[in-house]
């Protein structure tokens, strides 16, 4: 067996590797962490997959008699579908931010950060985790795209998964935005609790934006979370024949066009993880 | 000629000596006045660490004793490049830890007092996705979880989730963790802290293997007095300042005198004996328990003391000598006692 703890430690094998390798060996520790941790937890999982289900079928199923097609373009099911798509992978991308605190409060972060890399490459590789995993989640509640009348076409599929990760990642890096500053779970609980009701039903989700009144429009165009949704409904409109739902985002009644929107919710996303590594990058 | 030689030879040295001197080769550490200063909220500034001169050998296994808040951790951080010093230099496993943090984390390992696995994951996959973080490539990463599962004696747990280990068995596998990416220096922060006797013994059990077998560099912290007498050689800090260093035996001489106690029939005569027979400057203390006596080599003045006792007719019904603890050296150089409150003045 080789010497456990060299003697001399003049050239170890992690030293002959390159700076950008050994970076990237770490981003990829962080996110098969995060995928060994969704395999393991598997009831977690399925009672977090389950939460936006039973949204689509006891609430869709509820309003679908009452809400004429007529007003939303499409039926109330179809309508809700992206909606629940971005429930389902909002609710893994925050417990990347409650995992950054627990992290801290079980003294797991200090280890992470005794790792020979920079403490950006750490964030990058949490986020990294945390938006294969919401978007893995949200790929499987795809499954479920026929029950609400949509063709399964590869292109909207990908389309979808592509609006999904996209989403998984802004949601993400704002969750971890958010938890690098805050050094207790509850205080992040709260904040939450505080946030994501308006967030998600100010999301366009629900209920068309149009019938909002003004003020409240003018807080869903601010609403990353709406950007998601419409993302993800008007690649729908674009695949499907009949497909175009009402009341999404507008910018002084007009739509901003779809790359713009799936542009902005990058730019938050990378604008989100560049501030929290600002902040994570100071040496305490 | 030679006389020249010879006074050149000290100077090069010297000189060379904060790189890759002669001197340095043997060393896993080295600090020359390591400071760390913390500024305090309403602008004051607090010295954790006042100018700190150690030496490491390699090989070793190195005990860094001191009461709770002495500056054992932030040592520690500086150490391991955590934390900047603010002022001095240290070089640790031949890397400096201002010029050169990352190579420093790459070549040491630490384990934390409070240290984290993650619960949820088994005890081989912790040990994966820590190694890749340090950068193993696949093939490495296999083959050191075997090799430190193997040492900490946990093979036959790998696939057992870390929240049901007990807690020796977490400290071990903690301990085999920061093994995984072959570190020059492996640091413990009190290693054994809220483990019961026997976990303890096991830890220490597994960290002289590391040492014996394998020649690792070990430093340690800790408050036990028992398990800094185990090791290679020690540092006794108090205040942020070191107080003696040396082997456990060598800081103990230093101190010198032996306690020597007598229990006689009538130990206030004794003590009017004995008086005029030990150096003056010794004392000569009486108690319940008997007389007391602060002697160099205490055992060899003990039949010299019996003699003098039976010339005057004074029954000994025992005697012993007891060389100076770490204790005592602490108490010896602060005037205060490490062990704290548990230490009663009659009784050791």
């Amino acid at each position: 067996m080789t010497a456990l703890v060299l003697p001399g430690a003049d050239d170890t094998a992690p030293e002959r590797t390159g700076r950008l390798r050994r970076e990237l060996r770490a981003v990829h520790a962080l996110v098969h962490r995060d995928l060994l941790r969704l395999a393991c937890q598997r009831v977690p999982t399925a009672l977090m997959l389950l939460h936006p289900v039973l949204y689509l079928f006891i609430l869709g199923g509820g309003l679908a008699a009452l809400i004429p097609t007529a007003s939303l373009g499409v039926g109330y099911r179809t309508y809700l579908f992206p909606g629940m798509l971005m429930m389902t992978v909002q609710t893994p991308a925050i417990m990347v931010g409650i995992r950054l605190i627990t992290d801290r409060q079980s003294g797991y972060l200090r280890e992470l950060l005794m790792a020979p890399v920079g403490r950006t490459t750490l964030l990058l590789g949490g986020c990294a985790g945390g938006t294969l995993v919401a978007t893995v989640q949200g790929a499987v509640l795809l499954a479920l795209a026929g029950t609400v009348g949509l063709p399964y076409d590869p292109v909207l599929l990908a389309m979808l998964l592509g609006g999904m990760a996209l989403a998984s990642f802004a949601l993400t890096a704002l969750s971890l935005a958010l938890a690098v500053g805050l050094r207790s779970p509850e205080t992040f609980h709260t904040l939450l609790g505080l946030v994501m009701m308006p967030l998600l039903f100010l999301s366009g989700g629900f209920f068309p934006l149009t019938s909002l009144p003004g003020w409240a429009q003018a807080l869903a165009a601010a609403n990353p979370l709406a950007y998601g949704v419409d993302v993800l409904r008007r690649s729908i409109a674009l695949r499907v024949p009949d497909g175009a739902a009402a009341g999404s985002v507008e910018w002084a009644g007009r739509q901003p066009p779809l790359l713009l929107e799936a542009g902005l919710l990058l730019a938050l996303g990378i604008l989100a993880l560049l501030w929290a590594a600002r902040r994570f990058g100071r040496p305490e | 000629m030679k006389l020249h030689a010879r006074d050149h030879e000290p100077a090069r040295t010297a000189a060379a000596a904060p790189r890759t001197g002669p001197d340095d080769a043997g060393l896993a550490i080295s600090t020359r006045g390591l400071v760390k200063s913390y500024r305090g909220p309403d602008g004051t500034t607090t010295d954790a660490v006042r100018g700190l001169d150690l030496d490491v050998r390699r090989g070793e296994t190195f005990a860094f004793l001191g009461p709770n808040g002495a500056g054992k951790s932030t040592t520690i951080a500086m150490l391991c490049a955590l934390a900047r010093p603010t002022s001095g230099r240290a070089t640790v496993a031949g890397a400096d830890v201002l010029a050169e943090p990352e190579r420093v984390r790459r070549r040491v390992g630490l384990l934390f007092q409070h240290s984290a696995l993650d619960p949820d994951l088994t005890a081989e996959q912790n040990l994966r996705v820590h190694a890749r973080l340090y950068g193993l490539r696949r093939a490495e990463v296999r083959r050191r979880t075997a090799e430190v599962l193997d040492l900490a004696d946990l093979s036959d747990r790998r696939r057992s989730l870390v929240r049901t280990l007990s807690g020796g068995m977490r400290r071990r596998l903690e301990i085999a963790r920061q093994l995984l990416h072959s570190p020059g220096v492996l640091f413990l922060d009190e290693p054994t802290t809220g483990l019961d006797p026997h976990a303890r013994a096991r830890v220490w059990e597994h960290l002289h293997t590391l040492r014996d077998r394998h020649g690792s560099t070990l430093f340690v912290t800790t408050h036990y007095l028992d398990e800094a007498e185990h090791c290679d050689r020690l540092a006794i800090i108090d205040r942020g300042r070191l107080v003696a260093q040396g082997t456990p035996r060598g800081v103990r001489a230093e101190i010198g005198d032996d306690r020597v106690v007598l229990r006689t029939g009538d130990d206030a005569e004794a003590r009017r004996v004995l008086g005029p027979l030990v150096p003056p400057d010794r004392s000569v203390a009486v108690d319940t328990d008997g007389l007391w006596l602060r002697l160099p080599d205490g055992s060899a003045w003990i039949p010299r003391l019996c003699a003098a006792l039976e010339v005057h007719g004074i029954a000994v019904h025992s005697a012993s000598a007891t060389p100076p603890t770490l204790d005592d050296v602490f108490f010896h150089h602060t005037g205060r006692s490490l062990a704290g409150p548990e230490r009663t003045g009659g009784g050791r």
